[in-house]
This record gives C-alpha cells, sequence and structure tokens, in this order.
C-alpha cells in the first residue's frame, strides 16, 4: 500500500530527545525518522530507561526536543496555539487524577474544555460527542459512578474516553496498561485496536506488553540503545529487531509464537 | 437555593441580636428609617448592618480563596493564607503598631489610627505576595511556590517576633487585639471600598472557573486541554490575595474560615465541579461567618468575644463530626 501523504498524522526528522540543563546535555534517543499514518494503532515499546516515555514526553509537546522536527499534520508542532494543539492531539498520561471526587460523565465531558465556551456550558453537540465516547469505550453503566468508586480497569478507560471525547486526530497514551491484570491490558489495547478503525484516529501508545503488541498494532516502534526503528511488528520480526530489544543473557524472542521465553541455562 | 434562604435568615438573627435587645419589628423599621426610636434606628443602620455586611463578604470572600488555593496547589491543606498574605498584613501592622515606638510618643499617637493599620495591612500582604508571584514566575512547579509562601510566612513572623521583644506591654496588647480580628469597625464608606476590592476579586475568580476544573486533572492535563497555566494561575493567585489581602485588612487575620469552609461544602455538596462549588462556598461561608458572628456578641450582654477564637471554635468540630460521619475525605 503506498502511503498518501496528506495520510501521515505526525512525522519527525532527525529528532533528538533528552534533557538539557546550564551545566550539560543528555541525549537520550537521536536521529529518530518516525511518520504515523492516520488511523493506525501503533505501539511503542523498548525496556526499561531506554526513553520512552521521554519521546512520548516530546512528542505530546510536555518536553522540547534537543534538535530536529516534529511536524504535526504537516505544520511544526512549535507553531501550533496551545488551544490549536488541543484539538489536534489529546493524551492519556500516567499521572494521578489530583481530585477523584468527578463523576465518570463529569471527567469525560472535560474533554470537551478546547471548544466550550468561557465558562465551560456543554452544547447538545458536546454532550452528543461525550456520550459517543462512552459509548465506545463501554462506559454507559458507569456514567454516574465517582472516579474513586472505579477500578484500575475502569479508570484507564474513562481516560480513554476524556481523550476520545477531545476529537483529535491523534491520541497518545504513556504506559496504558500498567497496573492492571493480563486480562485488562489484553481489553485496552483491543479496545484501541477498535477505535482507530471505528474513528480512524491514529492512537500511539507505549507499552511494555511486547506480545500483545505484535498481535494488535499496525505499525510498531522500537527504541534500542543504538536506534530508533518503526514499521510493521512482522517485518520487525523478520528483520530480527525484537533480540536486540534486551540483553541476550536472559531471555531470547521466539520467531514462531512471537513472544519472548527465558532462556534454558 | 435554600442556602439562600438560611442566609437571609442569618442575616436577620445577626441583625437582630446585640448588647441592646431591639424587638424585631423595630429592627425592620429601622432599616428602612421609619422607627420612632432615634437610637435604635443609629445602632441597627451604623452599626449592626454594616457589621452584617462585613460578615457576609468576609466569610463568603475567605472561603472562596480558601478553595481557590486548594484546587491550584492540589492540597487539602492549604488555605487563603499558605501564600504569606496573612503574615505580610501581621508585619505591616506590627511595624505600624509595635515599631512605633521608635518615632516617639507624639508620632505614634497619630500613627496608629485605624487607616494606618488598614493602609499598612494591604500594604504588608501585597509585599510579601508580589515577592511570592516574582519567585513564582521563574519556578515551574506549583508545589515549590506553596513552599516558598510558607517560607515568607517563617520569615516575616521571626520578624514580628523581634519586634515584639521590643515592645511595651501596651503596644503588645494592641497588636494581640488587632489579631483576634473584628467585623464591627466599618464605616459604610470603608465597606464601600471594601465591597468595590471584593467584586473585583470576585470577577477574576469567575472568569477562571472553567480553569479551575480543568487544573482538577493536574497540570499537564490542563495543559494538554490547551489552558494557559502560567496566565490561569496569576489570575488565580491575584483574585485570592485580593480577596484574602482585603479582607485581612479590614478584619484583621480571621483564621479557618478559608481551610474548614470549602471542605464544609465538599461534604454536603458531594462534588468537585467549581461551578456549582463556588456559589455554595460563597453562601455557606457568609452563612458560617453570620452565625460566628452572632455568638461572638454574647447576645444581650456587653462582652463581645474575639470572632477568630469563635470561628475555630465553631468551625473546627464541623470539620471533625463531617469526616467521622462520612468516613471519607471528599477532595
Amino acid at each position: 500500500m503506498a502511503k498518501n501523504k496528506t495520510h501521515i498524522i505526525l512525522n519527525t526528522q532527525e529528532l533528538s530527545i533528552g534533557y538539557r540543563s546550564k551545566k550539560r546535555t543528555s541525549i537520550i534517543a537521536d536521529t529518530i525518522n518516525l511518520e504515523l499514518t492516520k488511523g493506525e494503532l501503533i505501539g511503542l515499546v523498548g525496556a526499561n530507561g531506554i526513553g520512552k516515555s521521554t519521546l512520548i514526553r516530546t512528542l505530546s509537546n510536555i518536553q522540547q526536543p534537543l534538535a530536529g522536527n516534529i511536524d504535526l499534520n504537516g505544520k511544526p508542532l512549535t507553531n501550533y496555539a496551545g488551544l490549536e494543539l488541543a484539538k489536534t492531539m489529546s493524551l492519556v498520561l500516567t499521572e494521578q487524577l489530583m481530585s477523584k471526587n468527578l463523576s465518570v460523565f463529569e471527567l469525560i465531558a472535560l474533554g470537551r474544555q478546547p471548544y466550550t465556551n468561557w465558562v465551560g456550558n456543554l452544547t447538545k453537540t458536546d454532550i452528543a460527542i461525550i456520550n459517543k465516547a462512552i459509548a465506545q469505550t463501554h462506559l454507559s453503566e458507569l456514567k454516574d459512578r465517582k472516579s474513586f468508586e472505579l477500578s484500575d480497569g475502569q479508570l484507564q478507560k474513562v481516560m480513554i474516553a476524556r481523550a476520545l471525547a477531545q476529537d483529535t486526530d491523534l491520541i497518545i497514551l504513556d504506559e496504558p496498561t500498567t497496573h492492571l491484570d493480563m486480562y485488562h491490558k489484553a481489553y485496552i489495547l483491543k479496545l484501541l485496536q477498535q477505535l482507530t478503525k471505528d474513528t480512524n484516529k491514529t492512537i500511539l501508545f507505549s507499552s511494555h506488553e511486547i506480545d500483545l503488541a505484535i498481535q494488535l498494532c499496525d505499525t510498531m516502534i522500537v527504541m534500542t540503545k543504538d536506534k530508533v526503528v518503526a514499521d510493521s511488528p512482522c517485518k520487525l520480526i523478520s528483520k530480527g529487531i525484537f533480540n536486540t530489544l534486551f540483553p541476550e543473557d536472559l531471555i531470547g524472542f521466539d520467531d514462531e509464537t512471537g513472544r519472548f521465553r527465558v532462556k534454558k541455562s | 437555593m435554600s442556602l439562600a434562604i438560611i442566609l437571609l435568615l442569618c442575616f436577620l438573627m445577626n441583625i437582630s441580636l446585640g448588647s441592646v435587645s431591639i424587638p424585631l419589628k423595630s429592627i425592620f423599621n429601622s432599616i428602612i428609617g421609619t422607627s420612632d426610636n432615634e437610637s435604635w434606628q443609629y445602632i441597627v443602620q451604623n452599626y449592626r448592618l454594616p457589621k452584617a455586611f462585613t460578615a457576609i463578604l468576609v466569610g463568603s470572600g475567605l472561603g472562596i480563596s480558601g478553595l481557590l488555593m486548594q484546587t491550584l496547589f492540589r492540597n487539602p491543606l492549604a488555605g487563603p493564607f499558605v501564600l504569606g498574605i496573612s503574615s505580610g498584613a501581621s508585619l505591616g501592622v506590627a511595624l505600624v503598631i509595635l515599631g512605633s515606638g521608635l518615632f516617639g510618643a507624639t508620632f505614634s499617637a497619630l500613627l496608629i489610627s485605624k487607616w494606618s493599620i488598614v493602609i499598612a495591612a494591604s500594604l504588608g500582604s501585597f509585599l510579601v505576595l508580589l515577592a511570592v508571584l516574582l519567585v513564582s514566575s521563574k519556578v515551574r512547579d506549583t508545589m515549590a511556590i506553596l513552599i516558598i509562601g510558607l517560607m515568607f510566612g517563617s520569615i516575616t513572623a521571626a520578624v514580628v517576633s523581634v519586634l515584639s521583644y521590643f515592645s511595651s506591654a501596651e503596644q503588645l496588647q494592641q497588636y494581640i487585639f488587632w489579631g483576634f480580628g473584628s467585623l464591627g469597625n466599618l464605616s459604610w464608606n470603608e465597606l464601600f471600598i471594601f465591597f468595590g476590592i471584593y467584586c473585583i476579586g470576585i470577577l477574576l475568580t469567575i472568569i477562571s472557573i472553567k480553569a479551575l476544573n480543568t487544573f482538577l486533572l493536574g497540570e499537564n492535563y490542563a495543559k494538554s486541554l490547551g489552558l494557559n497555566i502560567k496566565q490561569s494561575r496569576l489570575i488565580i493567585i491575584l483574585a485570592t490575595s485580593l480577596l484574602a489581602g482585603t479582607i485581612t485588612a479590614f478584619a484583621g487575620p480571621i483564621a479557618f474560615i478559608g481551610l474548614a469552609i470549602p471542605h464544609i461544602t465538599r461534604q454536603i455538596f458531594n462534588t468537585s465541579n467549581h461551578k456549582i462549588l463556588l456559589p455554595a462556598v460563597a453562601l455557606l461561608g457568609a452563612v458560617i461567618m453570620l452565625i460566628c458572628d452572632s455568638i461572638a456578641q454574647l447576645p444581650t450582654s456587653d462582652y463581645t468575644l474575639p470572632i477568630n477564637a469563635i470561628t475555630s471554635l465553631i468551625g473546627a468540630p464541623v470539620v471533625v463530626w463531617l469526616l467521622v460521619r462520612q468516613r471519607k475525605m471528599v477532595f
């Protein structure tokens, strides 16, 4: 399938990420060239401390890149005004909510903030979009619950619904599957896959669930010490990329099953 | 809605109670100026009415500024004075009252008029706040601003204790009396100035409602929703300082209301939505302040208890009771 230029939501050129302080600059990863296409589910994997979060934070404009460009819908990320960006990209972060005393509906409704008037009143259109987000994430029964009554898995769904209500081309999720059990990990990622199909939005998430990501993602971004590679899971397997993901002393990637196995010593 | 009716009732109760007992009917007549008893009319119009209005402004203003700070700092222990507003005012007043000994006796009599205390308190809180704002514009983290405010508070408290050490007993007494807080010393003219600044503070609060709700998600989410964090933070801090600063200047450092009212409101209304919380906090703050003031006057006696003590005596058990009853803090 030939990639049409207009269908690229986000791309980076020679992006270099890391932290800059007065004394020194620490580069975490560089020469990152990515292209995220419309309607795709993209999984970002890599070992602990390799810089997944830094990359997510940089792409979502929480942190500034050290060098290189990020273009969102063909326009440099730095040229976006706050509200304009809020209408193009929404986030699901790992940070705890400050107040858990909001109802599920209220919380999801906050996703409409970029569109509402100065006092934040919801119009009929807003409410319709919120209800659609609630239906797409199967939250109808929990609509009036308070957030502190929810389990981790339910809360994660609510945060995804909130991002959906923000109605953006791109949704970025930072480790949406942490603290969840095996079933809910699969459930959340499957839900994300379904959402890319239903809404044609582009969804990028970082995760440690490599085997699940291989099964569900259209594209995967693999971060290793030397480079950042993006391709379809099948091609990545045939290139043997997953074997370079971790130190080889303990676990190895099995091409047949698409899983990691503990090596027999 | 029912809160508004309660407020009206409390208002009537407040103006009908006092050291001189006046029948309810005469109170109404005195308000509209048709009373045949001139001294009653004078008491109601020039003493009780302004005091009741002051109580409403103080209660609602402190409640709102407490709510603003608790939301902004994501901290249930925050109150209107966390930014060093009250300690700044205390320092200003301490300098005027305690420091006046340094200028000689004749000059000090001139210095310790009521307006000089109001101006000193406003200037003090304004200057401390300005310092906090200047430092905070360099800091990204909201928590750091909270700690900076507390540090400024400690510094001013230290200066006040040094000043007290070198002061005479009379000066100390006067300073302590200011610290008790008082609602009853405002003339209509002063009340108008108070009201004017109060309105600006409320206006700034109202335009921040959307931002306050966004802050409930945390700062990174707020930013991703297109909120201009620095600007909203500045407006919220400015609103708080206007409200809490003028209240302290005119009525003294009244403790507890600012911290407790938002908690009581959240427990009763069980919501974090500021569109509901803000008016509720304002009404409840006014109601509780009126009740506290009615108790403080010790009806039909000549004594008046310090309002600052009453607010804590009444407020603290209420908060404890609510928390125990609900077994869970709603924040």
